[in-house]
Parts: C-alpha cells; structure tokens; sequence
C-alpha cells in the first residue's frame, strides 16, 4: 500500500525535473524533490529517465467474467491490463449472466477484490438480462460499487427506455454509456459498408447504423440526462456530438484505438482479427476521428477489449467473432500513432486515458495529486517494442497488431501503492 | 519430363485475384477440353489417380454435376459431400471437416459456402487445390470463366466488348466474377439493376452503373441476365415481382432496341416471366444451353491445371 518512487518526470513537471511521488495507505501522499520513505520498509522505486504518468483508466472493457474463463478472467484480464499500463479497467455488463443486479456486481467486486491485479470497476447493465425492457436497480447497484450504466455490446433501441433511463441516471450523476447502433440497419452485417464489402461480397454495416442512433442519443441527452457514447467510429458520429457539446448537450465520447490506427483495409483477405463491432471504417472516418481527438470532441480513449478464443476466430468470417483485444497495444498505439505523429501532446493524449475518464466516472483518480489514489503509470515513452501477441497475459490473441512495432513501453505499474507490474514484469 | 504449364496460384478462389496469363491460360486449354467433349468417347487420363473432393454447403445442382463431370471426363475420382447446415451447427468446423477429407487423400476441393471467404480459409490452411464453386456474394469464378468463355467463342475478342450485367447485382457472386474477369479482358461492363440491388460504390469496381436498362441495352454486345431470388421481394429490396419484370425484366420489347446480334445470356436456374420473358429465354438470341456445355469444358480446364500442375512440381 505504500510506495516511494525516486526521480521520475511528470508530464507536466517544469522542464522535466525530477521528482519523487510518496504513496502512504493507497494514496498520493507527497510529490516533491528528494522526498525520503517515513519507514525503511517501504519499497523504493527508481524512475530516473522515466517518465511518471497518473495510472491509465480504461473505461470501456470485456472480462468475461462471469461467462467464459478460457477467453478471459478477472486475473487474466487485469494481469494484462496491468502490463498495458492500465491501473485501472471498468468492464462492461454483456457477461454470461450479465451484470444486471446488485448481486452481480457485488460478484464482480468480490471477485476482483481476491484476484485482480488492477482496480476493476463494475459497469451494471441498464436494462435487465440487456433487453432493453425493463430498467435495473441502478442505485442498489451503485451502492454495491458499479460506477455507470450500458447495455454495451446491444443498444437500447426503445426510445422511451432510453429516456427514463438517462433521467433515472441523472439522479445519481453517472452517466449511460450508449452502445449506438441501429439494429435494422446493421442486420446481418460483417464490415464497414463501402468499396470493400461490395467487393468482398460482404453485408455492409453503414455509417448510418452508428450515427442515427448517436443523433437519436444527443436528442435524449439535450433534455433528459447525461449521455457518453462508446467507441465513436464515423465521421458523422464526430460531427454530431461536436455540434451538440457546442449546444451544451451533457455528452462525452470515446474511440478506440483500432479507429484511428486501422481503416477497413485491414478486412482484406477475410482477417477475422480485423472483425469488430462498430467495424473498421473508412479514411475519411479515421481523419475526423483523429480530428475529434485533436479539437476535443472526444474525451476518451478506452480499449474495448474483448478477448474471444482462437476458435472463435479461425472460421468463416460470417460465423467470426467481433472484437479485438486491447489493454496491451493501447498505449504504445497512442504513443507512436497520435503523439509521435505530432497529433496530439503526449499530454493530451494522457488526459484521454487518466484525468477525463475519472472525470466521467467519478472517480478520485486520474492525476498525480496528494489525496488521490495512488495508481501511476511509468513508462518509457522513447523505448521501442514490437508487439507480440504469444506474449500477452490476456488467455485471448485476438489482435491485429501483431508484428506492430511500437513505441513507449510500460515499465512499473502500481495500483494502489502496490507494484504490480515492476521493471516491464508482472510482480506475481 | 515435360514441364506442364500451370497456374500460379495452388487455388481458384477468384476472377479478382487471377493473373490475366492464368485466365487467358485457363480460357485457351478450355478450348482444347471442348474438343475433347466432342469426341465420341469423350474421356482421357489426364488426372488419373487423383481424389477431387466436392464440398458443398450450399444446394447446387448444376455446378456440382458440371464439376463431377469435368473430373470424370479427365479420369479423376470424385468424393460428394453435402454438409446439411444442421450438422454444421453441431460443432464440426469448415476447417476441421476439410483437413479431414484431405486426409483421406483429396487433391482438392470444390467448395460452395454460403458465407463469403470460407473457400479463402481453407486456402490458408490446407495444402490442397481449393476451387470455389461459389462463396457467399464474393465469387463464382468458374461461372465467370465459363460466360466469359462463351462470350470469346461466340464473338472472339472481348476488348471493347459491352456487356451489360442485369439484376440482382448487390447479393451476385456472379456478378462479381463477371466484372473482374472482364475488366481483365478489356470488355466494357455496365451494371443494370433497382437502386436497392446495386451495392454501395459498384462504380469503384470498374463499372457504370445505371437504372435504365433499355437505354444500357443499346449498344451492347452481350447481356447476361441474373436470376432473381424471389424471397428477395418484400423484404424491402423491391416491392413486387411484377414491378421488377416490368422495369428490368428482359422482353421482345426491350430487346427491340438492341443490336440485332445481341448476346443473351443467364447463370441459370431461370424465373421464367421475372428476369427474363419465356419468349427472349426460347428466343434465338440465346445462349444458356452453350453455357451449360461450356461450363464442363472451363471446369476441366481449372482440374487439369491446378491438379496436374502440381504433379509436376512434386515429380520434380
């Protein structure tokens, strides 16, 4: 619970001078220059050339827990998180049974609190069994430790549900996270619908599924609540929640890092691992999602991953699974494809991973601060790795990237005080 | 030993992805199989001792009698199996029943699928010749081969040649191996069909697209004409049947502006009074029943070129 780590650099530090960052029972206790442990128990890290950011929070992830342990466990799952950098991982509702009950979450919590490596942060469904019928017990699930609602995974298509969903969550100040996509119009659907699913001789999914719901979304939000949409994917969807954050509509967004590293190409040959949902969308997509990242219209950036076995994977492509994994791409993707490009400031990039999630979620992390959490992230951000997905903690392999050389390299990740990943490594 | 000339590629998964050499290659040695079919014992050992395995997922009738008859005809023995979509659900992947029959000893496999790239998998994962036989609504590339063979036969070279493609152009495999295959080839190709059935940037493809198909009939050389899967209608891809017939069946009428030693030509299995009036489909400018015998022909041409291509490669 207690750490104190020696001359690393911040972010934001005055020209990068070194600091050292005291954490006592879990939290920030001190930053500042030669700082000494208050116990010679204490364990002491150097940081010298590295750089200290405040833990990564990803608030958009699949465990399946409970569902299927061969594709991923709450150990498995944070023990790759934590390698990826993440201290902290809010996984989504669409388990088997799903989290839609008090109970459920206090599973989940119990669950992580034997075998996780990195906080976990329950999301409860917002409707029952994900039907999109009849609304959760929202605020006992609060209490149980849920920190927002979505039927991620479905959207809920009954506008009316919608509503009173976003109103009921208003009370409490969580958000819905929308899971935008119009089933009708997406039916049967296995790519981006463009040159390339025409060529394939693949159902296209159009960039009209994701955005009429977003529109139909920022509509609800405008009168009724707070509304956050996950994994943006079109440019339309961009265009939209930019013109309603101008409106003032409460909205946040996220992306994903396959949708501003990747477009539909990747679907050539019927690769599988470039099978997700939303799916890879055109370059026009990418540049304005990039463009969103640049101008903040999007708030976040989570991983959305969704571990599936390879059995779910090297079949057709119509019968594939969708999703990528992604915990242990994430960062070196931000790195070298959005500040090493010169898109984003290495800070700006951060704050998409640390300090604007927490905001959304209400979480007192997400900063290098005395009094917050004591979750940082050490990385160094000019080592260079080429991703290899045989060694993934995640049980699952489904990623696009490998063979990816990248750029910024986790070196130490502590949760809570506790060194959980040290000198590149798991601890335990 | 004499070097067979053979195709590139170990499989046909695609007019998309086939050399022009190979497709010229494979046109020119169909050439040579019809003469064979018309001999009167129209049989030779070309492929003698080879397994060909005929995997089908989807029902066919006549693409896997053709295919069965092309191997017969070379002397190759073949393997029928009819994978019920039932006994799919209960658990045997495409991968696994294929390394299975391979085996037991096929060279290669003649696939229908009803999913697009299932034939592209197992090319990836076996060491057998894979021909798709037609997969989902990515290609039919022996059915292209073999239109497009007619098509040189009737008329010699295609270069300049306009082909207009009618119908269902959004869910064709044909379709699909039509344009590539004759795009190769220099041919002109437009795409006829209600907005709803033509997919989204078809033009990218190499094609023009249009919605009037008197005026595209005009001036070409060939028209082929898809069939129309009738649970199509109603689903909201087009209203009715007969609205369909009256605006992009092909009739007399219609016919009356083309030139006058146009082509037509269909896939079969015909919707007499849907795509195409029973009067153009008995009519004298037709050539589906070529196209059936010619389908035998460039199907003994794939097997012969793939199959005995690689006997030279593992003699040597």
């Amino acid at each position: 619970m207690d750490a104190l780590i020696k001359s690393g650099s911040l972010m934001d530090g005055a020209s990068g001078a070194a600091v050292d960052i005291l954490i006592l029972e879990g939290k920030i206790s001190k930053l500042g220059p030669r700082l000494s442990a208050p116990s010679s128990k204490i364990p002491v890290i150097d940081a010298k050339g590295l750089l200290v950011l405040p833990g990564l929070i990803d608030m958009h992830c699949h465990l399946r827990d409970p569902g299927d342990p061969e594709e991923e466990t709450i150990a498995s799952g944070t023990r790759s998180a934590a390698l990826g950098g993440f201290t902290s991982v809010a996984c989504m509702a669409n388990t088997h049974p799903p989290i839609d009950s008090p109970a459920m979450v206090k599973y989940v919590v119990s669950k992580a609190q034997k075998e996780a490596r990195v906080n976990v942060l329950p999301i409860g469904a917002v409707t029952r069994e994900l039907k999109g019928e009849a609304l959760c017990e929202m605020g006992r699930m609060l209490l149980e430790g849920a920190v927002a609602f979505s039927d991620d995974g479905r959207p809920i298509l009954n506008a009316e549900i919608m509503r009173r969903a976003l109103e009921y969550a208003r009370q409490f100040g969580v958000p819905i996270i929308s899971h935008a996509e119009d089933l009708d119009l997406s039916a049967d659907g296995q790519m981006n619908e463009s040159r390339l699913s025409t060529i394939l001789g693949l159902k296209g999914i159009p960039a009209q599924a994701e955005e009429a719901m977003v529109a139909r979304d920022l509509s609800l939000a405008r009168e009724f609540g707070s509304v956050h949409i996950a994994h943006v994917s079109t440019a339309g969807s961009v265009r939209l929640i930019r013109r309603a954050k101008e409106e003032g509509v409460k909205v946040t967004c996220e992306t994903c890092p396959q949708y501003f590293t990747l477009t539909e190409e990747e679907v050539e040959g019927y690769n599988t691992l470039a099978k997700v949902n939303p799916p890879l969308r055109g370059e026009a997509d990418v540049a304005e999602v990039v463009r969103g990242l640049k101008d903040g219209t999007i708030d976040v950036i989570a991983t959305d991953h969704a571990p599936h076995r390879e059995e779910k994977k090297n079949v057709e492509f119509g019968r594939a699974a969708t999703g990528m994994v992604g915990f242990e791409t994430a960062l070196g993707l931000v790195i070298s494809e959005l500040v090493d490009c010169g898109v984003l400031p290495l800070k700006r990039a951060i704050e998409k991973m640390t300090v604007n999630p927490a905001r959304i979620l209400n979480l007192n992390k997400g900063a290098l601060k005395p009094g917050l959490d004591g979750d940082l992230t050490i990385i160094n951000p000019k080592e260079d790795y080429e991703v290899d997905i045989n060694k993934f903690a995640s049980r699952s392999k489904n990623s696009p990237y490998h063979g990816w050389k990248l750029k910024g390299k986790v070196v130490h990740t502590i949760v809570g005080g506790r060194i959980m990943v040290k000198d590149g490594k798991l601890t335990a | 030993m004499s070097k067979v000339k053979g195709l590139k590629s170990k499989d046909l998964l695609g007019l998309r992805d086939l050399p022009v050499d190979d497709l010229n290659l494979i046109l020119d040695t169909a050439s040579s199989m019809k003469e064979i079919l018309s001999r009167p014992v129209p049989k030779v050992p070309a492929l003698l001792g080879k397994s060909i395995c005929l995997l089908f997922y989807e029902n066919s009738t006549r693409t896997r009698t053709s295919f069965e008859a092309a191997a017969k005809m070379l002397s190759a023995g073949t393997t029928n199996v009819a994978v019920a979509q039932s006994s799919v659900a209960k658990g045997e992947t495409l991968i696994d029943t294929a390394k299975n029959l391979e085996a037991v000893g096929h060279q290669a496999f003649v696939i229908r699928h009803n999913m697009a790239g299932a034939p592209h998998l197992l090319a990836r994962n076996l060491k057998a010749s894979i021909i798709n036989a037609g997969d989902g609504q990515d290609e039919h590339p022996s059915q292209g081969l073999l239109d497009i063979f007619t098509m040189r036969e009737k008329k010699g070279s295609l270069k300049g040649k306009k082909v207009v493609i009618v119908g269902d152009i959004a869910h064709s495999r044909v379709a699909r191996s039509n344009i590539w295959g004759l795009n190769k080839l220099g041919a002109r190709v437009s795409v006829v069909g209600p907005a709803t059935l033509l997919p989204k940037d078809i033009e990218k493809m190499g094609v023009k697209a249009s919605y009037d198909l008197e005026e595209e009939i005009e001036d070409a050389d060939f028209i082929n004409v898809l069939r129309i899967q009738l649970e199509r209608q109603g689903r909201g891809l087009f209203p009715s049947l007969e609205e369909y017939h009256e605006l992009f069946g092909l009739t007399a009428k219609k016919l009356a502006r083309a030139k006058k030693e146009i082509m037509v030509m269909h896939p079969g299995p015909i919707n007499r009074g849907v795509e195409i009036s029973s009067e153009v489909a008995d009519g004298p400018y037709n050539v589906i029943l070529d196209q059936v015998q010619n389908g035998v022909a460039v199907r003994m041409a794939i097997l012969f070129l793939l199959l005995s291509g690689r006997a030279t490669d593992e003699a040597n």
